[in-house]
């Protein structure tokens, strides 16, 4: 087994500071660009298709956290207890998008290889594209791609 | 197909495997594209002449000892066609079809035990509404799905190939454990306990892999026992893989402290895809074990063999005591699948000497419980089924030929003579005997003379008791749960009585490639 030195991670360490970097960067600059106008309703906690708890107090925060879609003030009516069952809907996308980020995960490198091993290769992808093009077809005939 | 790297596939070999899947993605198009109305006869006939002809397959495929990958004549390790993997294969088949019929059974209940949705929130106004339509015929193909993974897990060679195949089975199941009609809210306990559990067990086994390659440098069973006497690496690598591989699986098998999912899974979920559970995913999780403690970490057998044994006994011994203060038949019945995955444990710690006994265990338990299930799923309350034990009071009474029957089960899971769990209990203890495992099989006996308590409990509460005037109805089953149960007990009592050809098969079947 080879060894490997300190120097190896340099690579990941540079990576890692770009990463940090990036999120500053792009974070202040945001800040800088962006309007600023805050209020109690941006600063509730808040779950995209959910409606916000109805006494969450305005958090100490608020003046920081400015959702940019921040919710309209639901109607109270609409507001119920802080426990409540929600229908997970997006399981749905989330289920989808895998399917289509793991075909592309395996679709990359096969096209790398795909001159060097022919037929075989083409077969074997048209199979696992078969398989997921089923699963589209029977999410398909569900209704499930139909929001309701 | 890749004859210019010089792979040799075994399409034969792999036919089962492949006649299963295809037979499940075939049900998802049977799902999008036949009426409602006739997808239930349409689902039925396609998995059940799927898993004949996959048994049919494994049958010729008897014989057979080789990997089904080859490079250039050199085997890889990923799928192993040997002599316990195919019997195990045959076994899944051939449980799989009794436990299908038990699924597709419609009289009991108008619509079937399963629903449509199981995502729908319990007794919602949308939940009350799916309760009054047909159950999904999806449950079929999902079956199919994890009955195909539970045949590759028994045959799979290296430990990436029984991962892939363990999520396989599992993924399925834990669906299809929240689909009941009745009691939706303890249905979706249970699919949820099993999933996180597994997924935990799961988590376990990756890990346990991570450090057995980093022990052998490869995830190859026969790999891995090789580098268990050549190894460089520090011994601390193999301890941790074997822990931790063996929690996922004796996760999967239900053995002491594992089992706390079992109990409360097979409770909530529905009793045809229990029955599903307690025979095939029995027979598929010691199929692994067997195999990765037969063929993996032979070499390491004194690493482990303290630790396995001190499971083995608290599953035994647990299982029986906990079996005898439940109330709840479900239950026993889920008690009694941990005591008897204690005693299939004695036959994986005793390695070489009692492979074929421990196979011809699960062959007939498989059965029997399967058939105890089934009996389960008739004796009904009004719409529900009557789990509570002293419902079935005075059963004998009114409905003779079920308590008859049930009576037989239960008399072969508490191991009396002439019943298939006398032969097979017998022969396994006889066989870790042999590999001098005298203090297992002593404990391995006390254990079922406690389990035979509850067993025989049932029977006297069956027989002797006045029935009360609201007692359960028996429903009479349509031709598809009664040939579960008629299969059942004529497996119980044929093995029972004549033992003989399927002991000479398993003792042909016994051994390992690579080992």
């Amino acid at each position: 087994m080879e060894t490997s030195g300190p120097a190896d991670y340099l690579t990941f360490g540079v990576l890692l500071l770009t990463g940090f970097a990036f999120v500053a960067v792009a974070m202040t600059a945001n800040r800088i660009l962006r309007p600023s106008a805050p209020s109690a309703d941006k600063a509730q906690t808040y779950e995209c298709g959910v409606d916000p708890a109805p006494d969450a107090p305005p958090g100490r925060l608020a003046s920081l956290a400015y959702p940019r879609t921040g919710a309209a003030s639901p109607p109270r009516d609409h507001v119920g207890k802080d426990w409540a069952q929600v229908q997970i809907r997006y399981y749905v996308y989330a289920f989808l998008f895998v399917l289509f980020a793991v075909e592309a995960v395996f679709l990359f490198p096969w096209a790398a290889v795909f001159r060097a091993f022919g037929t075989a290769a083409a077969v074997e992808m048209g199979v696992f594209v078969g398989v997921l093009a089923l699963g589209l077809a029977y999410a398909w005939r569900k209704g499930v791609l139909r929001w309701r | 197909m890749n004859e210019a790297q010089g792979l040799q596939i075994d399409w034969a070999g792999l036919a089962p495997m492949i006649i299963v899947f295809a037979a499940a993605f075939g049900g998802l198009l049977v799902e999008a594209t036949v009426p409602r109305a006739r997808r239930l006869p349409v689902q039925v006939a396609l998995a059940v002449a799927a898993l004949a002809a996959a048994f049919i397959a494994v049958v010729l495929n008897s014989g057979k000892n080789a990997a089904a990958f080859a490079i250039e004549g050199t085997g890889l390790g990923s799928v192993v066609l040997d002599g316990p993997g195919l019997f195990l294969q045959g076994t899944l088949a051939i449980l799989a079809i009794v436990a299908v019929l038990l699924l597709a059974e419609r009289r009991t209940t108008r619509g079937g035990d399963f629903v449509a949705e199981a995502a729908v929130v319990a007794d919602s106004a949308a939940d009350r509404a799916q309760q009054r339509e047909d159950g999904a015929t999806e449950i079929f193909p999902l079956t199919l799905f994890a009955v195909g993974g539970m045949m590759m897990f028994v045959t799979a060679g290296d430990l990436l190939t029984m991962f892939v195949a363990l999520e396989m089975l599992s993924l399925p199941l834990y669906l299809l454990c929240g689909l009941a009609k009745r009691r939706r809210l303890i249905s979706q306990e249970a699919a949820l306990k099993y999933f996180l559990l597994g997924a935990f067990a799961s988590a376990f086994y990756v890990y346990g892999m991570a450090m057995l390659y980093g022990f052998a440098g490869t995830v190859d069973l026969a790999g891995i026992n090789r580098a268990g006497v050549s190894s460089g690496q520090p011994r601390m690598f193999l301890y941790l893989g074997v822990a931790m591989i063996a929690v996922a699986l004796l996760f999967k098998a239900a053995a002491v402290p594992f089992h706390m999912w079992t109990p409360d899974v097979y409770t909530g979920a529905p009793t045809p895809v229990t029955a599903l559970m307690a025979a095939c995913v029995k027979v598929a999780a010691f199929g692994g074990l067997l195999r990765v403690f037969n063929v993996g970490l032979a070499s390491s057998a004194w690493d482990w063999h303290l630790i396995l044994t001190i499971i083995a006994v608290a599953t035994m011994i647990g299982g029986a005591i906990f079996a005898v203060t439940q109330r709840n038949i479900k239950r026993l019945l889920a008690y009694s699948s941990i005591a008897n995955a204690g005693y299939l444990l004695v036959g994986v710690i005793a390695l070489g000497d009692a492979v074929g006994q421990t196979m011809f265990y699960l062959a007939a338990y498989g059965f029997t419980v399967i058939a105890a299930f089934a009996v389960v799923s008739l004796v009904r309350d009004g719409d529900e089924e009557a789990t509570h034990l002293a419902r079935w009071a005075g059963l004998g009474k009114k409905s003779p030929a079920t308590a008859v029957v049930f009576t037989v089960l239960m008399l072969a899971l508490a191991g009396l003579p002439f019943t298939s769990g006398f032969t097979a209990k017998f022969s396994l203890f006889a066989a870790a005997l042999q590999a001098d495992e005298l203090g297992l099989v002593i404990v391995g006996v006390v254990s079922s003379a406690i389990l035979a308590f509850p067993y025989l409990k049932v029977v006297v509460l069956l027989w002797l008791n006045e029935p009360a005037p609201d007692a359960p109805t028996v429903n009479l089953p349509s031709p598809m749960a009664g040939t579960v149960v008629a299969a059942g007990v004529a497996a119980t009592i044929l093995l029972g009585v004549a033992p003989g050809p399927l002991l000479d098969i398993v003792d042909q079947a016994s051994v390992f490639l690579n080992t």
